[in-house]
């Protein structure tokens, strides 16, 4: 393990131009991810550059006409205990509730899951079915990425050098909408996921049928995936059991998983189906006004072995 | 090089230099001797480090000691009022949520957490609140026991 310097940022500006002047720098928010990185070798800062101490950072804010803003620092503990967060965007509370244990969520921070970009970061597939947009700051000013293009590979995003993630905008939600959340792994906490699907979904005026509909698959892809060709399937259309059954059976062909200690690759292509279905079919019912209590909802998004 | 740290354990003010690598956990252990709070797997997946931060649970291996200046650090230590154990950690003793024992001072944090937000939590909710703290001697029965036991005592002082 090397031995890192450390700095603290008060301002935004600050941390970039720290960043800007000093190269090496990793960057510590809720630092879960980079203490293991840096135990186990695998990142060797120069100096971690500690952004907890900027005021606002941490800001979660929602209204009807311009939607969810989460700061950077915003807590997993906050997406999951939030009421507006778990009225209107509920796929990213449930994702919240699946994620990691008590300790970690109360530590780890919604823009650090964001920048960690694994492919089976438990809040991505919420996120991006929610059409997340990635606010940036850096030398140049300020940014705006869409999180389809902001994470580009497992652990690669589309920050440049002393760029710094400060917050992530989701569009209000529709109405008539209802989202899941579903994570299946082999632990029911302190796991990451074998896959992980969101879906949300909002009615048209006329009854039964898709206005608008994304279906985020996690962990079976490089970087988190839309399964746009499912999607595809049900805009427009009325959304019965079969063709539901379709869109399942179409997100699954958008999988490219690979093996590894959590599932096969044949495991994981298989699972998708069953995991879009049951997802489209609990956010179909959550936009026809089926009140699903919190506590339920958080039962379904988990679906582990132990 | 070391650089000065400011912060409250378990209701008293400390001032020291550290490390800026060491964790809160390595700090709490090796420089003041709190070794009631335990390392097992320190990458934030057992819960043995489990410590109150500002009222919240985290696992104090994954917090640097940096990064807790100007916070109220509980560990297992602060507990006891005087000579008197603090109701989870006498329901644990009661109830048998101990065997081995070096879970149970992160459980017991992570019990005391949890009726600090949520007085009268029900079987499942103790149950998710101790997700993240592993233990490999008891079955987690006596352990949810306990909590649920200590809520009921605490509501009957209170009242």
């Amino acid at each position: 393990m090397n031995r890192f310097e450390y700095r603290e940022a008060q301002t935004v500006q600050e941390a970039v131009e720290m960043m800007r002047q000093e190269e090496g720098a990793r960057i510590v928010a809720g630092a879960t991810d980079v203490l293991i990185r840096w135990r186990q070798g695998a990142w060797k800062p120069r100096y971690v550059l500690n952004i907890k101490r900027i005021k606002g950072l941490d800001e979660v804010s929602y209204s009807p006409d311009s939607g969810l803003s989460l700061g950077t620092l915003a807590t997993i503990r906050t997406l999951e205990r939030h009421p507006h967060i778990q009225e209107h965007y509920p796929a990213l509370a449930q994702a919240a509730t699946a994620f990691a244990g008590v300790q970690i969520r109360n530590l780890a921070t919604v823009g650090g899951n964001v920048c960690n970009a694994s492919p089976a970061g438990d809040t991505l597939p919420a996120l991006l079915a929610y059409g997340a947009e990635c606010r940036i700051a850096g030398p140049e000013g300020e940014r705006l990425v869409p999180l389809e293009q902001f994470c580009l590979g497992p652990g690669q995003t589309a920050l440049q050098p002393a760029e710094l993630l400060v917050a992530l905008r989701l569009p209000p939600p529709p109405p008539r909408a209802g989202a899941l959340y579903i994570k299946h792994s082999p632990r029911s906490t302190m796991d990451i996921a074998t896959v992980g699907v969101a879906s949300v979904i909002s009615l048209a005026a006329q009854p039964g049928v898709c206005q608008e509909v994304k279906i985020a698959l996690g962990a079976v892809a490089p970087t988190v995936v839309r399964a746009t060709a499912a999607e595809a399937l049900l805009r427009g259309q009325s959304v019965d059991t079969e063709r539901l059954q379709q869109a399942a059976q179409a997100a699954a062909q958008t999988a490219n998983p690979i093996d590894d200690i959590r599932g096969t690759a044949a495991h994981r292509r298989a699972v998708v189906a069953p995991l879009v279905q049951r997802t489209l079919h609990y956010a179909v019912q959550m936009a026809q006004g089926s009140r699903l209590p919190f506590q339920m909802q958080r039962g379904l998004a988990v679906e582990a072995v132990f | 090089m070391t650089h000065p740290l400011s912060l409250t354990i378990n209701g008293e003010s400390y001032t020291l230099l550290v490390e800026p690598y060491c964790s809160l956990l390595d700090m709490l252990r090796d420089e003041l001797q709190l070794t009631g709070t335990k390392k097992g797997c320190d990458e934030g997946d057992c819960g043995a480090c489990t410590v109150l931060m500002n009222g919240k649970t985290v696992t104090s291996c994954m917090v640097l000691a940096l990064d807790a200046r100007d916070k109220e650090i509980t560990t297992v230590e602060g507990l006891r009022q005087g000579n008197t154990l603090h109701p989870v950690q006498a329901a644990f003793v009661q109830y048998g949520g101990v065997q081995c024992g070096f879970c149970t001072p992160g459980l017991i944090m992570s019990g005391v957490g949890l009726l600090l937000e949520n007085p009268r939590p029900t079987e499942e909710e103790v149950r998710f609140a101790i997700g993240g703290n592993l233990c490999r001697c008891t079955g987690y029965a006596k352990v949810v026991q306990a909590i649920l036991k200590a809520a009921e005592t605490m509501q009957a002082q209170a009242s």
